[in-house]
């Protein structure tokens, strides 16, 4: 499926971020309905903010909630596309296909990188 | 998406809701949606809930019920007051999602319920679930920024629920009259829906009052118009008209009132399974009349139910030991079970359903309801009227034996018949009263009516005393009713005048004795005269013949002596002294 593939690639980019020195690691999780037109929006969204403003590292998972949907039921998803930030504290839920970049930035509580 | 092919005729699931399975006619569209709207506190998601909980109980179909409005704990809490069993069916027929979106949620940009439903079918088909509840839809739609996505989001719920051929109910608030800031949505979720019912709830004399009404039902008749409904232990009911024509079998069984004067006046006694209302203004025994026909019922082994509103059962047992019954033992062996409920701030439809729970759990052949009335204190009159009729009803279809009170204003002995209008449907109507006479209250009882029954007309006065009640007769004179000290003094006066009556006609009888034997005397004393005026009168002539004879051979004797022919002078001689002898006997 494309989302795994797609999460595993991005799992990969935040593990080659970790290796620097000193840096926080924003965890997130993205809940997604299969090839649902929002979901596909939030993914892309979601990549083009951590590859913006979250430079010095980022951990991003995507769940679909089609294939798992006993995993996003534990978790307490309800709508989809939904981000949860798990870490750092403190922790964040925003619900959307991310499309109002700055909004999410604040929720998620990042100061912008950009210099 | 839509698939519109035509259906069959419309298939029903029972909600298992007393009363709104018959409005309904049947029940909520089975694989269909029903809309619940209404405003806050009305009893959309207790509906909802107690749908679900039917299903799962008794018939075994399990449910999803998704929370989006209220916290799962809460709904336990509150479904907790009813014989649910809810932790017990969650196990494994029933399961809650709590949806609600915590107040920390950021809405970026447009979401879909994509995912929910797939977290839902992925349950439903864990489950077997054939139920699902979306409670309080409102709220996730309220997140949908445009009426639009509200839209869209709308369908792709309707083709989700059709594809799984879930029995659905979706609840919606409104505000007051249906007015709310989404209206148009709400309006269009009504289109979309098979059934919609609408809850309300208003105060009527600041006594809160629920109803709802079915509003739409595709394919299908339902009652039309607002229904009230209230809860009792086992949950919502609602007020539902009933079958009309009961088959009700009309006994000719007497029942005794314990009361033998009451009941000779009413022929015998009320009828099994017949209503009897007695009304009354303050103090004028009704309890005690309530507490007669409890104890002899006890006393026939009839178990019996006493519902006494604003006095507590204790008070009500030590009132009536005063005049000399006794229901303590019969609290104690069972048979007689009291209830009592405080009519203020609650509803009267409550009343009913508690009532009702209590005839399910007693299963009484005698009930006694003290008084009725009590109930139209509190709320509109029009909604205790119905209530009073719907009891009555009720008890009818029980086949329970009922004696109901219900108070009157003193000074209008009419008003009984104004207020909650009962004595039109109760089979017998026992009016007590208070007449003011010559300075004194004294209570009187008459029997308005009876059906099927020949009683009593007369108005007759009721006694109280620590013995008991006793009724005697009252004196009507110049057409007013007699009573207490003065029906006292009239029967002393009646007295008087009889004896004065019974002593002048003795006088007069004695009299007539007299003159009759008097009468008898004389006759007696002139048939001895009679008898000796024959007597002498037979003397007399055998003494003529006897002189005649001699007479006559003295002559013969004479003239052969004197050897001459005297024959014509013998016989003249003879005729005079023959007048002369019966002159003589006449005067003796």
């Amino acid at each position: 499926m494309a989302t795994e593939r797609r999460k595993h690639v991005v799992a990969k980019r935040a593990k080659k971020r970790l290796g620097d020195d000193a840096v926080t690691v924003v965890v997130m999780r993205l809940y997604v309905a299969g090839r649902a037109p929002n979901s596909v929006k939030a993914i892309a969204n979601i990549e083009a903010i951590c590859r913006q403003h979250l430079k010095e590292g980022y951990k991003l998972e995507i769940v679909d909630v089609c294939e798992h949907p006993r995993r996003a039921l534990d978790d307490g998803v309800l709508v989809t596309p939904s981000l949860t930030k798990v870490s750092p504290s403190p922790g964040a839920n925003i619900i959307g296909n991310l499309s109002d970049t700055s909004g999410v930035l604040a929720a998620m509580g990042i100061t912008t990188t950009k210099q | 998406m839509a698939k519109r092919s035509p259906q069959p005729a419309i298939q029903k699931v029972l909600t298992g809701i007393k009363g709104f399975d018959d409005i309904s006619l049947g029940g909520l569209p089975r694989n269909r949606t029903t809309l619940v709207m209404g405003g806050p506190g009305t009893g959309k998601s207790m509906f909802a809930l107690q749908t679900l909980v039917r299903a799962a109980g008794s018939r075994k179909q399990p449910g999803i019920f998704v929370a989006f409005e209220e916290n799962i704990d809460a709904i336990f809490t509150n479904a907790a007051a009813f014989d649910w069993n809810l932790p017990g069916l969650t196990r494994n027929r029933l399961f809650f999602m709590n949806a609600q979106l915590s107040p920390s949620f950021v809405a970026s940009g447009d979401f879909d319920l994509g995912g929910m439903l797939a977290m839902l079918e992925a349950k439903q088909l864990e489950m077997g679930a054939q139920w699902v509840v979306f409670d309080g839809i409102d709220v996730l739609l309220s997140l949908l920024r445009t009426p639009r996505a509200q839209m869209r989001e709308i369908y792709r719920l309707r083709d989700w629920l059709t594809r799984r051929e879930l029995t659905s109910i979706i609840t919606t608030k409104i505000d007051g009259e249906g007015q709310s800031a989404d209206a148009g949505n709400y309006g269009f979720l009504q289109f979309m829906v098979d059934c919609v019912v609408r809850f309300d709830r208003r105060l009527e004399e600041t006594i809160p009052v629920r109803r709802l009404e079915i509003s739409k039902y595709r394919g299908s008749s339902f009652a039309p118009g607002e229904f009230p409904l209230s809860f009792g232990p086992h949950g919502m009911e609602v007020a539902s008209p009933g079958a009309t024509d009961l088959p009700q079998e009309a006994s000719t069984e007497r029942v005794s009132t314990g009361f033998a004067g009451l009941d000779e006046m009413l022929g015998g006694g009320l009828f099994r399974s017949s209503s009897t209302l007695i009304t009354g203004a303050p103090g004028t025994s009704k309890t005690t009349m309530a507490g007669l026909f409890t104890e002899s019922a006890c006393k026939r082994g009839e178990r019996t139910l006493f519902v006494s509103f604003d006095e507590g059962g204790e008070r009500v047992r030590r009132n009536l030991k005063s005049v000399g019954i006794q229901l303590d033992t019969h609290m104690k062996s069972g048979m007689l079970r009291m209830y009592s409920g405080r009519t203020d701030a609650v509803n009267p439809e409550e009343h009913l359903l508690r009532i009702s729970a209590l005839i399910a759990e007693h299963k009484p052949r005698c009930m006694v309801i003290d008084p009725l009335s009590a109930i139209s204190r509190t709320g509109a009159i029009s909604s205790a009227r119905a209530i009073g009729n719907r009891l009555i009803y009720k008890l009818r279809d029980h086949q329970i034996t009922a004696v109901i009170t219900a108070l009157v204003d003193g000074s209008n002995p009419q008003a009984e018949a104004t207020e909650l209008q009962i004595s039109t449907i109760a089979d017998n109507w026992i009016q007590l009263s208070y007449l003011v006479l010559g300075g004194e209250r004294n209570r009187a009882l008459t029997i308005v009516k009876s059906r099927g029954t020949h009683h009593s007309n007369q108005v007759r006065e009721l006694i109280l005393s620590n013995t008991g009640l006793a009724l005697a007769d009252v004196y009507s004179s110049g057409g007013e009713v007699l009573m207490g000290t003065l029906r006292w003094e009239k029967e002393a006066a009646e007295g008087a005048r009889a004896q004065l009556r019974e002593a002048e006609s003795g006088v007069k009888r004695r009299e007539l004795q007299f003159a009759e034997a008097d009468t008898s005397a004389r006759i007696a004393a002139l048939q001895l005269d009679l008898e000796r005026q024959r007597a002498a009168l037979e003397l007399n002539t055998r003494n003529d013949a006897a002189h005649h004879l001699s007479s006559g051979a003295q002559l013969t004797e004479l003239r052969r002596l004197r050897g001459g022919n005297g024959n014509a002078g013998a016989k003249a001689r003879k005729v005079r002294g023959n007048g002369h002898g019966t002159e003589k006997a006449r005067r003796g």
